[in-house]
């Protein structure tokens, strides 16, 4: 399986990338991409800006080895993420996985495979910075974890 | 001899502590875990046992009580929030 990832402070381009990972795709027949935003949040103090963090290095070879796990689940042929850090203002996109596979069902399974293990194992932080000058570390949460236990066999 | 350690997220906050050179006589990550519990009210409560964060060693996660050599780069990571 072809693999490329990157984590970066840079805005990305869903168009640009599908277009590059076609390349690496072979035969696929189903492309499916999953593109994550920054939300407003419903706190009663606006958001300014989504902080994140990363252990560079370490965070890539994570999402390598998650990816190399979807691959060994569903027949994929190509994949691409991209993962934000910095800070990141609501309504910027955060994050992009995109993913070649022989059909959908694999496609779109190995898709939220990979963003249930990123919100979950990837060494990522985020910190909520309000417009109030307040800021407060999102801590993990349960919901998360119950959606990465699902596939566990 | 020492190594060399890094703290993410919210530790970084808490410990008041991103990164730190420590003298290190050798041990394992328990060892580690006792020095650092050691030093305060802080760092006990933050590096509790019942609390939830993962070491890297040499940039490799590891799991369980592992010798950490001479020279280690050592990470301290908090539960993760990303995607």
């Amino acid at each position: 399986m072809y693999c490329d990832i990157t984590v970066q402070s840079a805005a990305f381009d869903l168009g640009a990338e599908e277009l590059a990972l076609r390349a690496h795709a072979g035969d696929a027949g189903a492309l499916v991409a999953f593109q994550g935003m920054v939300r407003a949040h419903d706190e009663a103090t606006p958001l300014a800006a989504l902080f994140l963090e990363h252990y560079p290095g370490v965070t890539e070879a994570e999402i390598r080895r998650i990816a190399e796990q979807a691959a060994a689940r569903w027949p994929l042929s190509a994949c691409r993420v991209i993962h934000r850090v910095g800070a990141l203002a609501p309504g910027e996109p955060i994050v992009l996985v995109i993913i070649a596979a022989g059909h959908r069902a694999g496609a779109f399974a190995a898709a939220e495979y990979l963003m249930d293990y990123l919100k979950t194992q990837a060494p990522f932080w985020k910190r909520e910075d309000f417009v109030d000058g307040s800021s407060r570390w999102v801590e993990a949460k349960a919901s998360d974890d119950a959606a990465c236990g699902r596939w566990h066999d | 001899m020492s190594i060399t350690l890094l703290y993410f997220g919210v530790l970084k906050d808490t410990l008041g502590c991103s990164t730190e050179t420590l003298a290190w006589a050798g041990g394992t990550s328990a060892t580690l875990l006792d020095v650092l519990r050691g030093r305060g009210e802080d760092w006990s409560q933050a590096l509790a046992p019942g609390k939830v964060f993962r070491l890297v060693v040499n940039q490799q996660i590891v799991r369980g009580d592992v010798a950490i050599p001479d020279g280690a780069e050592v990470g301290i990571l908090p539960p993760v929030t990303g995607g």
